[in-house]
């Protein structure tokens, strides 16, 4: 009988129990994931079962790290997400939280492009740290991301997305994100990329400033590929600010809406 | 002259430009994406005239990320 084990096609005696698999594949292993969820309990098991053997705080190899991260995911979305290739415009509030979320669940590909620094301002809400106070955005986020996936191949442009530069530089994404903070960049963002590139959906943000309930972010499809997370309205502003529960909220939305275009169900 | 916006028909008197109609709305165009007819438009479209029947989604983006 056929069975994956880390990942790997395996050859076993149909009769096999899961504890007598570790017992034979790795006896030291103290987490046992079967399908996607981890049990403490002796199992019969059954072809094309996907089990993955952990010894807890042993370090993986590199090779083995990708499987045993991907091992919680549902079977079957890894393989579908590993050749994808993400655009994220921006990342700042919402594009750091997304950057990582689509890391950690296994996009193969993702193209990061951002002109700022990162300054202490942005450590109320983004996903930095305070020794990287003055780097640019986009390597400090790379930095971050390969040390949680080192087997995602991330791309960088620290450089202002452009009504010029943007075809070009997100050429060859499936999905892009819009993750900017200033309106006009936004509009301009949605305006160019779903009038130059005629077939590939974008993920933008609208509206998530401030406290208001959270189940006021909301995921709206407009036209046949526009997908605008946010409550549409509460903008950044004086007496309002960003802060990380909300401008997470938001991220997620984004980012699951990215996940599920990319194993092609509908984001909403 | 009818329009259907944003899913709601509304009646204008005048003939009008897209930048017209946005400057009726008060609607910043910088921060507008607009589908004319279920295509996105460029910023240099906006001077385009509109027309009885036409359908329009104005998307209103407003700061913050």
């Amino acid at each position: 009988m056929k069975i994956y084990l880390n990942e790997q096609p395996e050859i076993i005696a149909a009769t096999l129990s899961l504890f007598e698999l570790r017992q034979q594949k790795k006896p030291g292993a103290d987490l046992l994931i079967v399908n996607g969820y981890p049990t403490d309990a002796d199992q019969s098991l059954k072809e094309d079962d996907r089990v993955v053997l952990i010894q807890r705080g042993e370090q993986p190899t590199a090779e083995d790290l990708q499987h045993l991260m991907m091992a919680r995911h549902t079977p079957g979305v890894h393989e579908k997400i590993k050749n994808s290739c993400v655009g994220i415009a921006g990342v700042g509030g919402l594009g750091s939280n997304i950057a990582i979320a689509l890391s950690r669940v296994g996009v193969g590909k993702l193209i990061l492009v951002d002109f700022d620094m990162v300054e202490p301002s942005n450590l109320n809400r983004q996903q930095y740290f305070i020794d990287q106070i003055g780097l640019p955005k986009v390597e400090a986020m790379k930095e971050n991301l390969l040390r949680i996936n080192p087997g995602v191949e991330i791309s960088t442009h620290h450089q202002r997305v452009t009504a010029e530069n943007l075809t070009q530089l997100f050429s060859s994404v499936d999905v892009l994100v819009e993750a900017f903070d200033a309106a006009e960049q936004k509009a301009l963002l949605a305006r160019n990329f779903l009038s130059k590139v005629t077939d590939k959906p974008l993920v933008a943000a609208s509206g998530m400033a401030g406290f208001e309930p959270s189940n006021s972010i909301q995921t709206q499809k407009i036209g046949d590929r526009l997908y605008l997370c946010g409550d549409g309205t509460t903008a950044a502003g004086p007496g309002r600010g960003l802060m990380a529960p909300r401008v997470g909220i938001a991220a997620h939305h984004q980012a699951n809406a990215v996940l599920r275009l990319l194993l092609g169900e509908e984001p909403n | 002259m009818q329009l259907n916006i944003n899913g709601q028909l509304r009646d204008f008197a005048e003939p009008m430009t897209i930048s017209q109609l946005l400057q009726q709305l008060e609607l910043a165009p910088e921060r507008v994406v607009i589908e004319h007819n279920n295509e996105i438009l460029t910023a240099e479209a906006h001077n385009k005239q509109l027309q009885d029947g036409d359908s329009l989604e104005l998307i209103q983006f407003v700061g913050g990320g």
